[in-house]
């Protein structure tokens, strides 16, 4: 079995076209099996240092961890919906590590376990799902823009971010995240185009999960590959197997380093796939078939590195159990937090909009806590008008 | 894991208030100035101020701007703070937002109003809600400079007049001059608010003319301004219908009409305080704007009058606007445009109500 049986199965008859698509195989460290691939990318030694790999696949699991309980949180009412990435921890974390403090991230709705793996606390990171407020956290101080939810519109803020940090001559990169659905937006195009056109210091990853929720990539684009849209815009185009996250930290290394020195944005395909429906809304036995899902979870990204660590001597059950318990302590200390009713405060609707509040926005404050008051003091009243 | 907190290293060279004119040379003799090298000299002022403030857009940089209002800029302060982008609308106000996020001040051009359209859902989906998304966080001091308007021959897609789209998204000032000394100053106020502004300028205006000396000062944005006092009705007007109602009114005069003419040159913040006080002196309210009446700005101005002046009121509040027609071509804009006599005509039934 091969990462691109999905792919080939959708060309199926059209040899010609499968032909053209192992062409462009994805650059690969690691099988599924977690053994390094014969001919395979080639990382640096520091990449491959038994702490900076042991860092890496706590990451994963860190990832996991947050994935699961948002998951189970979500099912159970604390949150308003849960857009999952069970599957795509690999993207996930190297997404969050192949930062420098000062790097920028545009992440979307599906990259909330980004955020915690960058360090953002999962309470502030999961405010937009829980519906407490729209940005939990600040951008500013995590260098992290806030979750974008319409497709691809965060595509023009990022290289308006890099090419900002360019003219004021700071090494910054601005990583932008993106799904395979967003490719086909008109922002998508501008920005990589835009992108090129002023060198800004940018890093376009996909994480083409196979899935735009129910559209499968075929409907999305008749390319065989997202990577090879660069040529198009003059940027490297680069594809990675996206469950394998040595390769997905070799290939993002790459391409940080050329934005941070003058060289340009790059654009990656990360091949990977989403294990669980769109959300917790979606029913996705609609549209697919639980044996490509089998098929996936085959090449699950956190089993192919713990296997490559075991057999590299580098992680044993103890270890392995030892960071599963601290998954284990950050998933109940999610669960204890995210299970309490969130404090919110009507005045925060207002107190926004502008920097100082228009007469009418005074107005429609004071209506609004003129209603809370009466709501509180009839609730005061045990529910008596 | 956490991460540093550091300021992007951006010079600043002057607070994000205005200049006053104090701190300007000696004003020399007043001269012929035209509002569009007022909006020139406004953003020449700015970017002198405080480097922090860049301007882009289509042909802005060598060309000047179809409009020459961005004339000099990119030779005077160089390509760095004055810089032509890829034809992408979406892409240029994306781009601001970006900058903005790092600490920068953007001035965009839309080429035309209707090639605006592109940017939109940046304007709708970020711009507007950036600010409240992040509690304050990332605020986004950007201005949109968009030409608007008819009546200077146009072919199809280069007369719109798109304000009421902007002003029903909370989150954005929607600002247009009328006057030379609002352009320049109206700019320079935009700049400088630490909000997003969309400058709506009166392209049929561009070319008009005032005496005086810049910079100038007028009043803060979110204030209207009485252009001509007056006892029998009030009309309301901005931009390009400014001068129709002025002339409106001097017409009015030999029917023994005394006609005030209210500027509101801020659509958002709206100056309901003067409005509402004009029309309480008034008695009556005639709203104009070019774009199309249905559902347009005037039906929220007729709508705020009646709320606060009911009682009163003498006659309905009536509006003069561009029909409900997409915009017609050259040959045909003159019907399409409020005219003198149509407001006229707006002035006969009120008063006879």
């Amino acid at each position: 079995m091969t990462l691109l049986d999905l792919p080939l199965a959708a060309t199926r008859g059209n040899p010609a076209a499968a032909a053209s698509y192992w062409d462009t195989d994805p650059l690969r460290y690691l099988d599924e099996h977690g053994a390094p691939v014969e001919g395979g990318l080639r990382p640096a030694p520091e990449l491959l240092a038994a702490d900076r790999l042991l860092a890496l696949y706590r990451a994963l699991r860190l990832a996991r961890a947050f994935d699961t309980e948002a998951t189970a949180l979500v099912m159970q009412g604390h949150l308003a919906v849960y857009p999952s990435s069970r599957g795509q921890e690999a993207c996930q974390a190297a997404a969050a590590l192949c930062l420098q403090p000062q790097d920028w991230l545009f992440p979307t709705y599906r990259d909330t376990a980004a955020l915690a793996v960058r360090g953002i606390d999962p309470v502030e990171a999961l405010t937009l799902l829980r519906g407490s407020w729209h940005c939990g956290y600040d951008p500013k101080q995590w260098r992290t823009a806030p979750q974008c939810t319409p497709l691809a519109t965060q595509a023009p803020h990022a290289v308006g971010l890099a090419l900002a940090a360019k003219m004021a001559g700071d090494p910054v990169v601005a990583l932008c995240l993106l799904g395979d659905g967003a490719t086909s937006e008109g922002d998508f195009h501008e920005a990589c185009n835009s992108a090129a056109v002023y060198q800004a210091p940018a890093v376009f990853l996909v994480q083409n999960n196979q899935y735009a929720i129910s559209v499968p990539l075929r409907k999305q684009t008749h390319a065989l590959s997202l990577a090879g849209k660069g040529v198009g815009y003059g940027m490297p185009g680069v594809r990675v197997d996206g469950n394998d996250v040595i390769a997905l930290m070799h290939v993002l290394g790459e391409a940080m380093e050329r934005a941070r020195t003058g060289g340009g944005p790059t654009l990656i395909e990360a091949i990977t796939y989403r294990i669980r429906p769109h959300t917790n809304a979606d029913d996705a036995t609609r549209y697919r078939d639980a044996s490509e899902v089998d098929l996936w979870l085959a090449r699950d990204p956190v089993e192919r590195l713990a296997r490559y660590l075991t057999a590299t001597g580098r992680l044993d059950e103890g270890l392995d159990s030892a960071i599963a318990e601290e998954g284990a302590k950050y998933a109940a200390a999610m669960r204890a937090r995210l299970t309490l009713e969130p404090e919110v405060d009507p005045a925060d609707m207002f107190d926004h909009v502008f920097a100082a509040p228009t007469p009418q926005l005074r107005e429609q404050r004071a209506m609004v806590e003129a209603e809370a008051a009466a709501a509180q003091k009839d609730e005061a009243n045990g529910g008596e008008a | 894991m956490s991460v540093a907190t550091a300021s992007p290293s951006i010079p600043v060279t002057s607070p994000s208030a205005p200049v006053p004119p104090a701190s300007v040379p000696a004003p020399a003799k007043p001269t012929t100035v035209t509002l569009a090298k007022a909006l020139n000299q406004a953003l020449a002022d700015a970017m002198a101020a405080d480097e922090r403030v860049v301007v882009f857009g289509e042909d802005v940089g060598e060309l000047g701007g179809v409009f020459r209002i961005t004339d000099g800029l990119a030779a005077r302060f160089g390509e760095n703070r004055c810089f032509d982008t890829p034809l992408a609308e979406a892409s240029i106000l994306g781009t601001a937002i970006g900058m903005a996020m790092y600490g920068y001040r953007p001035v965009v051009e839309m080429q035309f109003d209707a090639f605006a359209y592109p940017a939109f859902e940046q304007l709708v989906s970020h711009l507007s809600k950036m600010r409240n998304r992040t509690r304050g966080g990332l605020p986004m001091p950007i201005v949109i400079r968009i030409p608007y308007g008819g009546g200077i021959g146009g072919v199809e897609h280069h007369s719109d007049s798109s304000e009421a789209y902007i002003a029903h998204t909370p989150g954005i000032h929607v600002v247009t001059p009328a006057t030379v000394e609002d352009a320049y100053w109206l700019l320079r106020s935009a700049i400088a608010s630490p909000d997003p502004v969309v400058f709506f300028e009166p392209k049929r205006l561009y070319w008009s003319k005032a005496q005086l000396t810049l910079p100038v000062t007028t009043g803060p944005i979110g204030t209207a301004a009485i252009r001509r006092p007056g006892r029998d009705a009030t009309l309301i007007a901005y931009g390009q219908t400014v001068p129709v109602a002025l002339e409106t009114a001097e017409h009015a005069r030999e029917f023994g009409y005394d006609l005030e003419v209210l500027d509101l040159r801020s659509l958002v913040p709206f100056d309901d305080a003067t409005v509402t006080a004009s029309v309480e002196r008034t008695g009556r309210a005639i709203v104009i704007h070019e774009a199309a009446g249905f559902a347009g700005f005037g039906a929220e101005i007729a709508a705020r009058v009646a709320e606060r002046c009911f009682y009163r009121l003498e006659a309905p509040v009536l509006r003069v606007t561009g029909l409900d027609i997409p915009y017609p071509p050259p040959k045909l804009e003159h019907w399409h445009l409020p005219s003198v006599d149509r407001v006229l005509d707006a002035v006969e039934r009120a008063m006879a109500a």
